[in-house]
């Protein structure tokens, strides 16, 4: 609790032991009632002085119609009317209630800061003559050498210049599977290092730096408010002013009428409390706050209330392929041998005879058998367009595409398929045949599949070449795609997709990893940029922006988003139905001032309860 | 010139009431403020900025006696 709570909480406790006393008096001394009734004016004014000078201050500025000034004016009236009791105690539950919200909302606030509490605190640097000492890290220049040690948090983003560790991602991704990182590892702000010492030369200032980059992020969020929070603030600044009012129509038009002052001017007054607005001011920026916390806990930050709200909205979203739906990289994805040879042989086979290839598919071949003898490998022949022909242990082998084959006149099935397909023979014999592919990744068909649940329609955009497009969408049961796209097509598409869009709540989103991609990022209604742990332009241009490449984040952030904004919405229709009741009873004389407490407070604490269950984050099932 | 403030606010609305009554001063080109985050952001012309914050701080407190500027 801050030092304000306590204050607060030590006036109610105060009020309340002179608010029994004085009810104890009154019922021990039937006779003095009438004079024992003005002593709950003690209690009245111990818990109640802040909130009539602050009423007298607001009062005194202009800004007449706050909940101060409903809760002062309706005590007081209760008390003008010999209503001593009710008074006290509608002024005593609002102040519980304000405490509540107070520490309710910087418990959520405190909780959410502690989950984003990446910030390191020093760096160790090395000077020259080998003397370590601590500095803070945003004194710290580009191309200094800092020690991170096992506990420690990286403080600013680096490449590894000696020592091997494990560094644990999870407070910046949501990953618990530590990232191992060596010699020459880019080392990622934020990440805790784990298991030995290690030596890193900075590459970035500590404002540039991943970490501060994703605070600033989480800091502003809260200032791009949704529009659900942006008509909560000026539906209050009408509703108030509407209330008040409608209060004082109710105090003087019957009794008018009745000349029931009293009864008449009671009711107004009841109507008063009941009408204050907190619970939907509060909670609302609450969950939205909670949503986006929780979001960035699990590798997901997205930058606004707004684009919460949109993502919840999502029915289209676009994918770029490579790097995105894809690895991003050629590797040999299937190795199929024939029958009755071993796939390590077929392996083996093309690996030794690539060994001096300079083409990206020989480099791809020879990986992993680097160490290999070469002194087997004998008249090694490069032929441009076709593969390569050479002789290992004395056998002939070919190593290459069907023309290849057919040239040495051995016929093969040719295989369909995604990438490139490389055939081996030895001594004529068909070996096999290992296929090269940028794969795509194992998270993408879960990916594609919870979207379709969540009945996101999907689309694929690419600027490779048609049939590798068509061939990795249909793989994923993606209905549409386009091939052979330019950058500039891609906006087109986009804004032809936009422009098709049946209402305004039919938000597209467009997914790539951020290079080449900024145009259309900006041009959706949602960027999506992954992989973005020091991409500064995806992290510029996305509205979301998924610390690593599991697009399993996508759907899990539209889950977030719908969580959020189904609370958002239980708040405000529950909120709003209870005060109508409440507001009609008191209207008519059912609800008395005990009512009226419950319908602002109890409402309110409700709400708030309802929204910190944001706070607890979703994860991928 | 856009520049980050701590701040001490007491409540949602406070922070609602605040940004509304330092967006109307003559000068704030941009203005927010966060209850949650308990950060202001103002942006104003260079050359004239410690005077608007002084409006701004002065409008602040009118509007809203408990809001604090902490550093």
């Amino acid at each position: 609790m801050t030092k304000k709570q306590k204050k607060a909480l030590n006036r109610i406790i105060v009020s309340a032991v002179c608010f029994l006393i004085v009810a104890l008096l009154k019922h021990l001394f039937p006779e003095f009632e009438g004079w024992i009734s003005f002593l709950f004016l003690i209690p009245y004014f111990i818990v109640g002085l802040e909130v009539l000078e602050d009423a007298w201050k607001g009062i005194k500025n202009g800004s007449v119609f706050d909940e101060n000034f409903l809760m002062a004016v309706a005590t007081i009236g209760a008390v003008l009317l010999g209503e001593f009791q009710e008074g006290v105690a509608v002024m005593f539950f609002y102040q519980v209630g304000e405490l509540f919200q107070s520490y309710a909302v910087g418990k959520s606030r405190q909780s959410i800061s502690d989950l984003m509490d990446i910030c390191p605190e020093f760096a160790n640097v090395l000077d020259e003559d080998g003397n370590i000492h601590e500095e803070d890290p945003e004194d710290v220049p580009v191309g200094a050498l800092i020690i991170v040690r096992p506990g420690e948090r990286i403080p600013m983003d680096g490449i590894v210049i000696e020592g091997d560790s494990n560094v644990d991602t999870s407070a910046l991704t949501g990953e618990s599977k530590p990232l191992h990182v060596k010699l020459g590892s880019e080392d990622i702000s934020g990440c805790v290092n784990e298991s030995a010492a290690i030596k890193i030369k900075t590459t970035k200032l500590y404002e540039d730096s991943t970490v501060a980059r994703i605070l600033e992020l989480v800091e502003n969020s809260s200032m791009k408010k949704a529009k659900v929070e942006s008509f909560i603030t000026r539906f209050s600044r009408y509703y108030t002013p509407a209330v008040c009012y409608g209060a004082l129509f109710l105090a003087i038009i019957p009794s008018l009428i009745t000349s029931d002052w009293k009864t008449w001017i009671l009711r107004a007054l009841t109507f008063l409390v009941i009408s204050c607005p907190c619970a939907l001011v509060i909670s609302i920026p609450l969950s939205f706050f909670g949503g986006i916390g929780g979001a960035s806990r699990s590798g997901i930050l997205v930058k606004g209330g707004n684009d919460l709200e949109a993502l919840s909205q999502m029915s289209k979203i676009v994918f770029d392929k490579t790097g995105t739906l894809t690895e991003g990289r050629f590797q040999i994805v299937e190795a199929v041998p024939s029958e009755g040879n071993s796939e390590e042989h077929l392996l083996w086979v093309a690996a030794l005879a690539e060994s001096y290839s300079t083409h990206p598919i020989g480099e791809i071949l020879r990986k992993g058998y680097e160490n290999e003898s070469r002194d087997i490998l004998h008249n090694v022949q490069e032929i441009a367009g076709h593969g390569i022909r050479a002789e290992i242990n004395g056998s002939p082998v070919s190593v290459g595409n069907l023309k290849l084959m057919r040239s040495d006149g051995i016929l093969i099935e040719p295989v369909d398929g995604i990438g490139t397909v490389v055939y081996v023979t030895e001594n004529k014999n068909y070996l096999g045949y290992i296929r090269i592919a940028d794969a795509v990744r194992t998270d993408t068909y879960k990916a594609i599949e919870e979207l379709k649940e969540l009945q996101v329609e999907t689309v694929v955009l690419s600027g490779d070449d048609s049939n590798t497009v068509r061939q990795v969408a249909e793989g994923l049961g993606i209905p549409s795609y386009y091939g052979e796209l330019l950058p500039v097509d891609k906006v087109q598409h986009v804004e032809k997709l936009l422009s098709e869009k049946l209402s305004e709540n039919e938000k597209i989103a467009f997914a790539g990893d951020g290079i080449n991609d900024a145009p259309v990022l900006m041009r959706s209604d949602i960027g999506i940029a992954m992989g973005a742990m020091g991409s500064d332009a995806a992290i510029e241009a996305a509205d979301v922006v998924l610390m690593d490449d599991n697009l399993r984040k996508i759907p899990l952030a539209i889950r977030i988003s719908k969580k959020c904004m189904r609370i958002v919405k239980e708040n405000i229709a529950f909120s709003l139905l209870v005060k109508a009741l409440c507001l009609v009873f008191a209207a008519v004389g059912y609800a008395n001032m005990w009512w009226a407490v419950f319908s602002d407070v109890g409402v309110m604490i409700i709400a708030v309860i309802n929204a910190t269950r944001m706070l607890k984050p979703l994860k991928i099932e | 010139m856009k520049k980050k403030f701590k701040i001490e606010v007491d409540c949602a609305n406070c922070a609602a009431k605040v940004e509304h009554a330092i967006q109307q001063i003559e000068g704030v080109e941009e203005a927010s403020v966060g209850f949650m985050t308990q950060k202001m952001v103002i942006s104003a012309a260079e050359d004239r900025f410690d005077e608007i914050m002084e409006e701004v701080i002065r409008v602040a407190k009118r509007v809203e006696p408990d809001f604090e500027i902490l550093d």
